[in-house]
């Protein structure tokens, strides 16, 4: 007994049995992962194996049809994206999706929405609160962009940022939404090696600096066991495999399930 | 940000200055002898009114409304109503406060009209949203256009499409006549609607650089992206429609209060759509765009019409040649390459200077 409640309070996210069903097709079945607090975690497999879908359900896109998932010990399954997000959870996504007519700085500021009260009136009417939190709010999305090296593109429109700064950008403002656990879908995804390397030292150090625990997509093997510590191996929609990176990547059956027979 | 701010105060400050000249060169009589800038400029400001407030819609919240007249229309009705029982139970109450009393109303009403529309419409978006606000603007038109409404000693009589019986004749004021319109006091000058074009001005600058705003247009720019950092999607998009439609309506009433007797059949389809041509052409979420496009292409018209006799027939048909000319500057190919090119000249001039200084 005693083992069990150690275990649930280094855990931040737990997925019980987890499946969805889109009308006949099993999109993710009867899947079960356990993160640790502070682990890079990730969850690699063929194409259409059902990652992304799997990220969906944990921000609340999808229902889950049946199955349960638990943030650092609460039960989130079935909230809505807005409500997870402010439980803990925010992401970066595969196709990058930044606010892309607004400047660097706000599309960081808009990730800080729920940590600011005022409201739209005292927006309006320009009440010293505004000042005061508006303030605050620039000081510290600055911060952020500084820790991305993105300060002297503050002012620049988010659209015409080059693609790795883009990709930086999207993981400075899921960051600045203050989350517990941060999910990342493919974030390597069109970089060359070397923007690859620099990413990875860009998860490893917000990792360290934000205290994150961190989950993420990837197909950039050199990645995956560069830093990923545990790894969730999916193949249509079932687990395949589960364990330490080193040990999953050597698996027989994840290698046939990449290459074939 | 700093570039940001300034430019802001720029348009806040351009346009205040504008109105207030406008308002005082029309108050002190300069204005007498030019009868056709006198009787426009009232018109052109609570056009730029309804242009900031729809750009709200349009341009900040990204929903393209097709029903903005309807909200005007709302205003219209319910100022007018207001005012025309002011002046019929106290007469002594002074015009200043009649209107004032009036465009609160109006604006909350249109604010309501705007909240019930928008519980049901701000479900849906794009293309869905835009027919079902066509809609909406159309119903609102129709049954403007069918209620009658006489005050008498007993009270309000209410009739639809036609004029409510059992009324006490003696005493008998009729306030809305179907189709037929209004006759409402004539309260709005030129300082009104000098005074709550800058107000909307403000209003406008104020709501996008503040929390909600720039949430609305994340909102525009990325409906998944906005609730994945934890944006109340439909609250956003339910407020920036309400103020817009409030706004319309306070312009509704300033309009009915400009005009000697107004007919509901103006807010129509084509109303709506000459005011989201304003707001495309000065260029969506500019509202110092929204302001000058406002100005030229309503003055545009009525210039053609004084130039020559001759062209007065052909006026609404230039009209036409200069608005397809204005969207190809600003969108086709050809005229966004020029543009490029006389840039780049500038800038190879200014290079070129700068350079030659520092030599």
């Amino acid at each position: 007994m005693t083992d069990i409640a150690k275990n649930e309070n280094d855990i931040m996210l737990e997925v019980r049995e987890l499946s969805i069903q889109f009308g006949g097709l099993r999109a993710v079945d009867e899947l079960n992962m356990k993160v640790k607090k502070h682990a890079l975690y990730g969850l690699i497999g063929p194409n259409g194996a059902g990652k992304t879908t799997v990220f969906n359900m944990l921000t609340g896109v999808y229902k889950p049809t049946t199955g349960a998932i638990f943030l650092d010990g609460a039960n989130i399954t079935g909230k809505s994206p807005v409500e997870i997000n402010k439980s803990g959870i925010a992401r970066t996504f595969q196709n990058i999706r930044l606010f892309k007519g607004m400047s660097v700085l706000d599309n960081v500021k808009i990730g800080m929405h729920n940590q600011v009260k005022y409201t739209a009136i005292e927006g309006i009417l320009r009440f010293p609160r505004y000042f005061k939190e508006e303030k605050m709010m620039n000081a510290k999305a600055e911060e952020l962009l500084a820790v991305f090296g993105l300060e002297n593109e503050k002012d620049t429109l988010s659209q015409n940022l080059p693609y790795g700064k883009q990709r930086k950008l999207e993981i400075a403002r899921a960051l600045a939404t203050n989350p517990k656990l941060l999910l990342l879908d493919e974030p390597a995804a069109g970089m060359n090696p070397n923007e690859t390397a620099e990413l990875m030292n860009t998860i490893r150090f917000v990792r360290e600096e934000f205290n994150m625990t961190i989950l993420l997509i990837e197909h950039d093997m050199k990645l995956v066991s560069g830093i990923c510590e545990e790894l969730t191996v999916l193949n249509f929609g079932q687990e395949l495999c589960q364990g330490e990176t080193s040990a999953v990547l050597n698996d027989p059956k994840v290698i046939t399930a990449y290459l074939g027979e | 940000m700093k570039k940001q701010k300034l430019n802001n105060l720029i348009t806040l400050g351009g346009t205040s200055v504008l109105c207030v000249v406008m308002a005082v060169l029309y108050s002190v009589g300069a204005l007498d002898g030019n009868h056709m800038l006198k009787g426009m400029l009232v018109l052109i400001g609570i056009h730029i009114i309804w242009a900031l407030s729809l750009n709200l819609t349009v341009g900040i919240l990204g929903e393209l409304s097709l029903g903005h007249a309807g909200f005007m229309c709302v205003g219209a009705i319910f100022g007018g109503t207001v005012s025309q029982i002011i002046r019929a139970n106290a007469a002594e109450c002074p015009p200043g406060i009649r209107l004032l009393i009036t465009l609160v109303v109006s604006g909350i009403m249109a604010a309501v009209f705007g909240l019930l529309i928008g519980i049901p419409v701000m479900r849906l978006r794009g293309d869905y949203l835009a027919i079902v606000t066509l809609g909406f603007g159309e119903i609102m038109k129709s049954i403007a256009n069918n209620i009658y409404l006489t005050l008498d000693a007993n009270g309000l009589h209410f009739g639809f499409t036609k004029p409510p019986e059992n009324v006490d004749e003696a005493t008998a004021k009729q306030i809305l006549k179907g189709s037929i319109g209004m006759q409402t006091p004539q309260d709005t000058n030129i300082w009104w609607v000098a005074a709550i074009l800058i107000i909307t001005l403000f209003v406008m600058m104020t709501f996008i650089n503040s929390r909600s705003g720039r949430a609305c247009m994340a909102v525009r720019d990325n409906y998944i992206a906005a609730q994945s950092v934890g944006i109340n999607v439909t609250k956003y998009r339910l407020m920036a429609f309400t103020i817009s439609a409030g706004i319309a309506g306070i312009g509704g009433a300033l309009y009915a209060h400009s005009v000697p007797m107004i007919t509901f059949g103006k807010f129509d389809y084509n109303f709506s759509i000459l005011i989201l041509v304003f707001v495309v052409l000065g260029g969506l979420g500019s509202m110092r765009g929204s302001v000058i496009a406002t100005i030229i292409l309503y003055a545009l018209p009525e210039m053609l019409r004084k130039v020559n006799e001759n062209i007065v027939n052909a006026r609404m048909l230039i009209y036409a040649v200069i608005l397809i000319l204005l969207m190809l500057w600003k969108n086709a190919p050809f005229f966004i390459n020029l543009r490029e090119k006389i840039k780049a000249r500038f800038k190879k001039s200014d290079t070129a200077r700068s350079g030659g200084a520092e030599a």
